[in-house]
């Protein structure tokens, strides 16, 4: 039997994701352009996993969408809310998952999942507060990378409160901490708790079921998963294709759409 | 799947019926004012009863306020109540009623010259062609907008400074250019009624609307009840305000008070519930003879004319209507309905296409709102009456509020729930969460909630609403 090859795309506010799956089951091209909708960045990442893949569109058995962007994906052949898609993607990687913690560029969500499925979930509101936008923020404030902040906060020896209602309000604290001679770390220590203070009062409001696992590019600092464990109590799981969840799940559904075509 | 209903074309009697009961309203309040009669604004679980036992005239801020924004001048008339100085964080209607109140209106621009009005070329239905097909400009590559459907540009303009113009050509041409849509042209206020059932920030929009106008005041005041049952004591509080009310309609209208008119008035409220209850059951059918969007526009009725006949006439007419779309297989709803959900809150109405959009591509039809249980009372007497108004979506306990949205929820067999997170309705939306955890774990459905506003459009992200909506389709649809 010929092999079923799909691709699910995921694109967001600030980056775009491709996987191209094989059966359902091999990952056999992947790529992560770090622009988003409205940018050259879906465009770059089809084409980035076609390579990657040795494969072209035609090769493809169905296309998924899915992302901030999903409805201008036009290569796209159906597409789907992130939501379901994130879901999926974690149930895939680990099948005992029951809670999803995504942190997005502009959004959080946290998403329950019942043998392997979305049942219910809770978003923020419009408040960019507790998003990957607020962590680019304080890097920015602080004069660091994003991707130093986790190792950063691990040389803490004292935390520091940031208020956690609001981006601007925070970057201000940010900001006297630093005239004050605080510690960079423990600075860094504290925004990484206000995100987690903020994503927990959604966590609580969908109810969080162990295995816990945090999807989308800010679970590669390890200083929010750490802060977000402490703030929990629960034991957060990650991997190391976190950023690609949502595409993975995309192209999860793909496999399904093409074999129920196929039927 | 739910079986597609063939879709009705054009409005039924009944609809027809209500939007006269409430144009009505409207034009009987203007004619009232001219005659020199007082007319007064009332907030809308105010009860009514007590100003129809005097013949008065009386209209609705908060309809007028969702009329305005649905007519797309929510942002204008709220960004002038900021310009005077109401705060961005307090409630998009009042904000428009209190610019209203302080004589800011919708105008239509036009030349000074000419006296012609000025038409927004980005106005308009697309024109379309004898075959029905959009005509596409071929300069611009968009299509061509039907200039029949074309309006003037819009602006702000105030009542009083028009008024203050010396009488002559200049005057009329001003009063002639304000947008003719009949929230737009209600009469000022004499006087003003306000229950806090159903708000707390109402009491000081009130307040400030008399202080504005220096027009009496009448005040009920509903407290938040924490238990299920309304008990004496607070019947008694709220009957000695009503005596109180009483009296100071006696003074305002010059008139004793007039049981065999009060009477009447109950007695076509009581009918009126009764068939608004009617009619918000239709929905409890699998598919619906109707979009619970209708429910929407016929609160304006409840709301506004609930203790008229014709009000009861007109929901009566409507039940029939729904009886034959039943019979014929026929619905108000443009789309197969593939699930269905309960949608909790006010609508957004300045954004009522991009509320609808994502609803219609998933099939989804609201077949519940709590506004059904919260107006479908029926009652006998100031005693009863008094333990009526003390019911409100805001005023009951959450228990009690739990209680009506599961109840609607399981007769009108939902499949979810969409909860507007109204910016401008802190009290709705405060105790939301923990309802829609308790809808979860009680009914087995998922919920989503989104943010937006009853009327100031600048609350609103269609595309984040979109996510919200598609999400909750999912997850529906994952439990088949």
């Amino acid at each position: 039997m010929a092999d079923i090859i799909t691709m699910g795309i995921d694109v967001g506010s600030t980056a775009s994701k491709a996987i191209i799956l094989k059966n359902g089951q091999d990952i056999i091209g992947k790529s992560l352009i770090d622009v988003g909708t409205g940018t050259s960045g879906p465009e770059r990442a089809i084409k980035m996993a076609f390579e990657d893949a040795g494969l072209a569109a035609e090769d493809m058995a169905f296309i998924m969408g899915t992302g901030y962007g999903r409805n201008s994906i036009d290569i796209a052949d159906h597409n789907m809310s992130e939501l379901s898609c994130h879901a999926r993607g974690a149930a895939f990687l680990m099948p005992s998952v029951h809670t999803v913690i995504d942190i997005g560029g502009q959004d959080v969500k946290v998403i329950q999942i019942e043998n392997g499925a979305m049942v219910n979930f809770q978003m923020n509101d419009k408040c960019a507060a507790g998003t990957g936008r607020f962590l680019d923020v304080m890097a920015k404030v602080l004069e660091v990378k994003v991707s130093e902040l986790g190792e950063l906060a691990a040389q803490s020896k004292k935390r520091v409160d940031i208020s956690s209602t609001c981006t601007v309000f925070a970057e201000s604290e940010v900001i006297s901490q630093l005239a004050q001679g605080t510690e960079k770390c423990d600075i860094i220590n504290g925004v990484h708790h206000s995100v987690a203070s903020r994503v927990v009062g959604l966590a609580h409001r969908v109810g969080v079921r162990d295995d816990v696992m945090m999807t989308g590019g800010v679970a590669q600092n390890k200083g929010v998963l750490m802060a977000l464990e402490e703030e929990l109590g629960h034991i957060v799981h990650t991997f190391p294709l976190t950023q690609y969840v949502g595409a993975l799940g995309a192209a999860l559904f793909a496999f399904q759409k093409a074999q129920t075509a196929k039927a | 799947m739910a079986e597609e209903a063939k879709k009705k074309k054009g409005p039924s009697p009944g609809v027809l019926a209500l939007r006269k009961v409430v144009d009505d309203v409207y034009e009987e309040a203007r004619q009232a004012k001219k005659r020199g009669e007082p007319v007064g604004w009332s907030s809308s679980k105010f009860p009514c009863e007590l100003a129809a036992a005097f013949d008065l005239h009386v209209v609705y801020p908060e309809n007028q306020a969702a009329g305005i924004a649905a007519n797309r001048n929510g942002e204008m008339l709220c960004t002038a109540a900021e310009d005077i100085g109401y705060d961005n964080d307090i409630c998009g209607y009042a904000r428009i009623s209190l610019a209203y109140a302080a004589g800011y209106r919708v105008g239509r621009k036009f030349d000074p010259e000419t006296g012609e009005f000025i038409i927004d070329p980005a106005s308009g239905k697309p024109l379309k062609d004898e075959n029905g097909n959009v005509v596409i400009d071929e300069e611009t590559g968009k299509p061509k907008k039907d200039p029949k459907t074309q309006t003037p540009y819009e602006e702000l303009v105030n009542i009083n400074d028009i008024e203050a113009l010396p009488d002559g050509e200049e005057k009329e041409r001003r009063l002639n250019a304000l947008k003719p849509i009949r929230q737009n042209l209600m009469p000022a206020p004499d006087f003003v009624l306000c229950c806090n059932n159903i708000c707390n920030c109402m009491t000081k929009w009130y307040e400030n609307i008399a202080r504005m106008h220096n027009i009496p005041l009448i005040m009920i005041d509903i407290p938040y009840n924490n238990d299920v049952d309304v008990d004496d004591s607070k019947v008694a509080y709220v009957r000695a305000q009503f005596d109180a009310a009483i009296k100071q309609l006696e003074k305002i209208s010059g008139r004793k008070f007039d049981q065999k008119k009060f009477d009447e008035a109950c007695h076509n409220a009581n009918r009126t519930a009764k068939a608004w209850l009617k009619v918000c059951d239709y929905l409890q059918y699998k598919p619906s003879p109707m979009s619970g969007f209708d429910l929407f526009n016929h609160m304006a009725d409840v709301v506004t004319a609930r203790a008229k006949v014709e009000t009861a006439e007109a929901f009566e007419l409507l039940a029939q209507d729904l009886e034959q779309n039943i019979k014929d297989g026929t619905s108000t709803l443009p789309f197969e309905e593939k699930k269905r959900v309960m949608f909790e809150g006010i609508p957004c109405w300045p954004k009522l296409p991009a509320l609808f959009k994502p609803l219609k591509e998933n099939g989804i039809n609201v077949t519940a709102v709590v506004y059904a249980p919260a107006f479908g009372f029926v009652f006998d007497g100031l005693d009863e009456m008094a333990k009526a108004y003390y019911k409100a979506p805001n005023s009951v306990c959450i228990e009690q509020g739990v209680a009506w949205r599961e109840g609607i929820c399981r007769d009108n067999k939902v499949d979810g729930v969409l909860v507007h997170y109204n910016r401008s309705c802190k009290p709705w939306s405060g105790y939301m969460a923990e309802m829609q955890r308790r809808f979860t774990d009680d009914l087995g459905i998922p919920c989503a909630g989104f943010d937006g506003d009853q009327a100031d459009p600048r609350n609103f992200n269609a595309a984040q609403y979109e996510t919200r909506v598609q999400g909750l389709m999912e997850a529906m649809t994952a439990k088949d």
